[in-house]
């Protein structure tokens, strides 16, 4: 909402700084969000009269102006429009002036002839011909106002307002008006201020004669009143109001179109007027829309209604979207002679959906949308009459017709000054509350309040604590302590995602957060089959862009995101990791599981399978989790990202037989997708998963008082079998004396049979009874050696 | 004889000072005192001595042994101190090359602001509160008193899944399963991830992060409200920092405000970054709305409550004096390795 603070002058006397004001306003609850001296741009033009118009000697589009700007000698410019007189008044930009857009004029030669300035069009001072529709777009703004050589153009133009804009919230249509804002900034500055009340002659005439009116669907109009204006003088609207509209943001049209927005600013309640020639037996229907009907709209747009939307219909055909958009055809023409004014209160929510559906959103729709006050569609209507009178261009009747369901009661609410004093903190005394109240009209009888008609946004005894804090003032309000004893603790999930943190920057990666939604095509850049279910995602029916449209399944793709972009960043190397949800649909209609997850990457440094395990690994043990067997990952094992990873070098972790991770290297074609051109690493870690492992208890186990025996054992067996199986038959045969296997070689190539490997193993034994001899340490490897060899593996 | 010793001695002595390595020190050792050295060979010709000059030229032959050793030995420990002085110097570092340990990894800056509200929070006696982001209408809009066609829902650019189910746009969601399930006095907040249809730009994105803070007791009023709100930010921002409140209005709160802060690029004085006005927009806070907390089957009639939402984006822009949200989603390690 813009105000003019020329406008709010006519209801309350500001006398402070324009700044102050918007402080003082925004601290009683009425947010400003800036404010615009209008023409602020402008400086140094001045009027000027153009005392001799002659061609220029070396140019036939260039003419030489001598001008007088009010100084002791004429000064000469140089012009290039043509529809400059003599004797003609314009704005004249001396020598050293700014125009809007930051231009400045400087004296110079044009063709060789002197130019003190220049002559400025409508457009260079960034006015239209809505503004002032006697001039004309292309060329010199001929001046028809009432002002001399010399005049500041701000004051020659009435371009000296300030616009002020507020951010009214929702709750607030009363504040989209003037008298609204004047109302608050009255009670802002505790100065009396009276609610105008429009006076009109009119001429006699029953109203009835000329228009009849039904309300068909009471429940989405409230009230109606129908007005009628006879014999109209179309014409442009007075100086003084276009500049209104205009420091309000609205484009002068006519007289009499002009005077139903200039009424819907200033009193907040939106009117309509139509040319009564096309109101088909002048007879008004404000019913719900017949299937099939449509309507031409002011904008020219065709527009399909359907039944639950609410209009003004004629004895035919629809007239208007009610409360959002007048049609067309019945609009305002120069050629109309009488014109029916519509003051009514449509339902918000009907008006809100409908212009919503219909997609256009109208100062009046935004208006209506939040609830008006039934009772402001009478002074509205009798405000409109009186400025017809005004500008006497036409004869109002002084009949209306009024439809109006039931008059709502208007909620008694308690006055308690203790218990506002009691929910503020405050010890406010309840004279002063009675002012700030009875400032803002409040009502008090009984011991009860009762707010006015028009806010229709106060309910309860909590609506009257905020009006009697903002106006006491919030920075007004003491701290208190908050007292009381609680205890609070992570649940066990949040010390999880913590412990994981931990672990994961103890391990170098570095985190990220990327967002929830992806497009579906990045399933596509994993490789995900077809029918994978991963490719089942929450769907958002109204996204940004296909990028956002659907929640991730999978945080891989989001992760590989981001290490291709880092890899074309040409960052040498990344090391990451994210701790983020994934979104699984359940049931249609219900909401999702929304598992967490981790993701880790990898690329350079050296960064190989093994860089990657030995990361996972880590963030088990940091996590005291044991017992987590890997093995290599094939179809079914529970990760359908499997698809996205080199087929030889992906393991799943396994705790039990639940898994819990997979780790490998990209797939070279899903690296190719990405455009990544080095070795890259992925895992994924199912977090809320591992909630329900069992950590190992730590138990302090005595540090060993007898020596350790240690055998190595070399042995050559298939290539495809897995270290990790040597190891369980190793730990299984040397039985309680064992106290640790380290791997120590793994070889293929010359003197090794092919597909083959030499594997060795130092096996560390030892009791905690005694000193283990010889002869235990040897019959423990012979065990061994039996059971490798059992397996098919040739001790060496 | 004697006269042979004296030279022995002399020789042995002139030799010794010349010498500074140790190889050099034992072979002189073995020259003069060895087995087969000039003392001992000499020491062997006292056979043919007589009785009266044996002791005489013994003693004084032991004597020179004992001086030449004691002599060699000092000499040694000289030539190893030299020595062991030389290689501590030759060893010597740059000690202003850069460190080898293992590279550390790095936590989010959004983390690792949120981590520090948390902790704030949890020595206030807060727990920590989630749900789910996915959520129902009911508990994002009409439990919070915003039903259907409410004008407010248009000021939150929501996505949907369905008619019932979409995005979230607050994490005031929070409040009401935290409500539904806990009777007061209940002190929570609950951080999270929160949708809204605003295209991505420097200084909006369609997910960011809030922390919802909720207190339902008896007698809690909007004077704790200020003064919970003081201390919090006090301690995130510093003792120094100074808030004020602006009425505003959300449909979950009655009385609503909007908390602003000392500008943190001018300090008031007003700058391009708070458009003059010497405070920046920090959060919306108020007092629990009546309904919302009948909605929930507490009686606000017994119980009342103060609830505010902190923008996580914001406050770690502020901190780390980020200009561009979009640096916190882009995940550029050169980024991220700042913090």
């Amino acid at each position: 909402m813009d105000l003019s603070m020329k406008w709010l002058s006519d209801y309350v006397k500001i006398d402070v700084p324009v700044k102050q004001f918007c402080y003082d306003i925004t601290m009683t609850g009425s947010k400003v969000e800036g404010y615009e001296t209008e023409g602020s741009e402008i400086r140094n033009v001045v009027v000027g009269r153009l005392l001799s118009v002659t061609p220029h000697e070396n140019s036939d589009h260039l003419l030489v102006c001598q001008v007088d700007v009010g100084k002791e000698s004429p000064i000469q410019i140089v012009t290039g429009a043509n529809n400059v007189r003599e004797g003609d008044l314009v704005p004249v930009a001396l020598d050293g002036s700014t125009l809007p857009g930051g231009v400045s004029i400087k004296r110079g030669k044009l063709r060789g002839v002197e130019s003190n300035g220049m002559l400025c069009s409508l457009g260079e001072l960034k006015l239209t011909t809505h503004d002032f529709p006697y001039a004309i777009e292309n060329g010199i703004f001929i001046l028809q106002e009432d002002c001399k050589p010399g005049d500041d153009i701000h004051d020659a133009i009435g371009l000296n307002d300030t616009k002020v804009e507020f951010e009214i919230t929702p709750n607030r249509p009363d504040c989209l008006s003037v008298i609204g804002l004047a109302r608050e900034a009255a009670a802002t500055y505790k100065i009396p201020f009276k609610t105008p009340s429009p006076e009109y002659l009119g001429v006699r005439g029953d109203i009835n004669e000329q228009l009849s009116v039904t309300v068909e669907n009471q429940k989405l109009c409230k009230r109606y009143i129908g007005g009628m204006v006879r014999n109209v003088k179309i014409e442009p609207s007075p100086r003084w109001l276009r500049e209104r509209l205009r420091a309000s943001g609205v484009r002068p049209i006519n007289n009499l179109v002009d005077i139903t927005n200039y009424v819907m600013l200033e009193y907040g309640q939106p009117m309509h007027a139509f040319d009564a020639r096309y109101v088909s037996g002048r007879s008004i229907h404000v019913r719900t829309a017949r299937d099939g009907e449509t309507i031409t709209t002011l904008d020219g747009a065709v527009r399909e209604l359907s039944p639950e939307m609410l209009v003004i219909a004629d004895a035919e055909k629809p007239v208007a979207v009610a409360g959002v958009m007048g049609g067309e055809y019945s609009g305002i023409m120069p050629d109309t002679v009488d014109v029916i004014f519509e003051s009514a209160c449509f339902d918000g929510a009907s008006v809100r959906r409908t212009a919503k559906k219909l997609g256009m959103r109208t100062d009046s729709s935004a208006r209506f949308e939040k609830g008006l006050d039934p009772e402001g569609c009478m002074p509205a209507i009798r405000r409109a009459f009186e400025l017809v009178e005004m500008l006497k261009c036409g004869e109002p009747l002084d009949s209306v017709i009024d439809c109006r369901s039931e008059t709502p009661v208007r909620p008694a609410i308690p006055f308690d000054p203790d218990w506002i004093n009691g929910f503020l903190g405050t010890e406010i005394p309840e004279s002063d509350m009675v002012g700030y109240l009875k400032q803002l009209e409040f009502e008090l009888r009984d011991g009860m309040i009762y707010a006015p008609s028009f806010r229709t946004d106060i309910e309860s005894k909590a609506d009257i604590a905020e009006e009697v804090a903002r106006f006491y003032g919030y920075n007004n309000i003491p701290g208190a302590e908050l007292t009381g004893v609680a205890n609070a603790q992570l649940t066990p999930k949040q010390k999880l995602l913590r412990n994981l943190e931990t672990a994961c920057t103890a391990l170098g990666l570095y985190e990220i957060e990327t967002f929830s939604f992806i497009s579906p095509k990045y399933y596509d850049k994993i490789n995900l089959p077809a029918d994978s279910k991963l490719r089942n995602s929450v769907v958002i029916t109204n996204p940004l862009g296909e990028d956002t449209s659907v929640m991730r399944t999978s945080v891989l793709p989001s992760l590989c995101e981001v290490l291709s972009r880092n890899y074309n960043f040409r960052n040498p190397a990344a090391a990451l990791f994210e701790l983020g949800n994934e979104y699984i649909p359940t049931e249609p209609g219900k909401l999702p599981e929304e598992p967490a997850r981790l993701s880790v990457g990898l690329y350079g440094n050296g960064a190989d399978f093994f860089s990657l395990k030995g990361i996972i690994e880590g963030i088990f043990e940091y996590l005291g989790i044991d017992g987590v067997e890997y093995e290599a990952a094939a179809e079914g094992c529970g990760f359908d990202e499997l698809s996205m990873f080199h087929p030889g070098r992906v393991a799943v972790a396994k705790i039990g037989d639940k898994p819990i991770a997979i780790l490998g290297e990209m797939h070279p074609a899903v690296a190719e997708n990405y455009g990544i051109g080095t070795k890259t690493y992925c895992a994924k870690l199912n977090v809320t998963e591992l909630l329900d492992v069992e950590t190992a208890e730590r138990v302090y186990k005595p540090l060993p008082k007898y020596p350790a025996a240690t055998r190595d054992i070399s042995l050559i067996c298939d290539d495809e079998m897995p270290v990790a199986g040597l190891e369980k038959l190793i730990r299984n045969a040397v039985g309680g004396v064992l106290e640790s296997i380290r791997l120590f070689d793994v070889y293929k190539g010359e003197q090794i049979a092919g597909g083959k490997k030499s594997v060795a193993f130092s096996i560390v034994m030892r009791s905690s009874e005694g000193t283990l001899t010889d002869d235990q340490a040897d019959a423990a490897m012979k065990r061994v050696r039996k059971a490798l060899s059992g397996a098919g593996a040739e001790v060496r | 004889m004697k006269q042979q010793l004296e030279q022995i001695a002399l020789a042995a002595r002139a030799e010794l000072s010349k010498i500074s390595d140790q190889a050099d020190l034992e072979a002189l050792r073995i020259r003069f005192l060895g087995k087969k050295g000039e003392l001992t060979a000499i020491m062997k010709g006292m056979a043919g001595l007589s009785a009266e000059e044996r002791p005489v030229i013994g003693q004084l032959a032991n004597r020179i042994r004992a001086e030449i050793e004691q002599e060699i030995t000092e000499r040694l420990a000289e030539i190893k101190a030299a020595a062991s002085e030389a290689k501590l110097r030759a060893e010597r570092l740059d000690v202003t090359l850069p460190g080898t340990a293992p590279k550390l990894g790095k936590i989010h800056p959004m983390d690792k602001v949120l981590h520090d509200i948390e902790d704030i929070f949890i020595g206030m006696g807060f727990d920590i509160a989630e749900g789910p982001e996915v959520e129902y209408d009911y508990y994002n809009f009409e439990a919070l008193n915003l039903p259907p066609d409410h004008p407010a829902r248009d000021t939150q650019d929501t996505f949907y899944v369905t008619d019932n189910v979409l995005l979230r746009t607050q994490t005031s969601s929070v409040q009401i399963h935290v409500m539904e399930n806990k009777k007061p006095p209940i002190r929570i907040i609950s951080p999270g991830r929160v949708y809204r249809s605003d295209p991505l730009d420097a200084t909006h994105s369609p997910i960011f992060h809030q922390i919802e803070c909720l207190v339902v007791d008896k007698g809690i009023t909007m004077a704790t409200l200020v003064g919970t709100l003081d201390m919090l930010l006090k301690r995130i921002y510093g003792e120094e920092c100074k808030i004020r409140l602006r009425p505003h209005h959300f449909p979950f709160t009655e009385p609503s405000a909007e908390v602003d802060i000392v500008c943190f690029n001018c300090g008031g004085k007003g700058c391009s970054m708070c458009k003059g006005e010497g405070y920046v927009e920090l959060l919306g806070a108020g007092m629990v709305h009546p309904k919302v907390l009948a909605n929930c089957g507490i009686d606000p009639e017994v119980y009342s409550g103060f609830a505010f939402g902190l923008g996580l984006e914001r406050m770690t822009m502020g901190k780390y004096g980020i200009n561009d949200l979009r640096l916190l989603y882009e995940n550029d390690l050169r980024f991220l390795g700042q913090f």
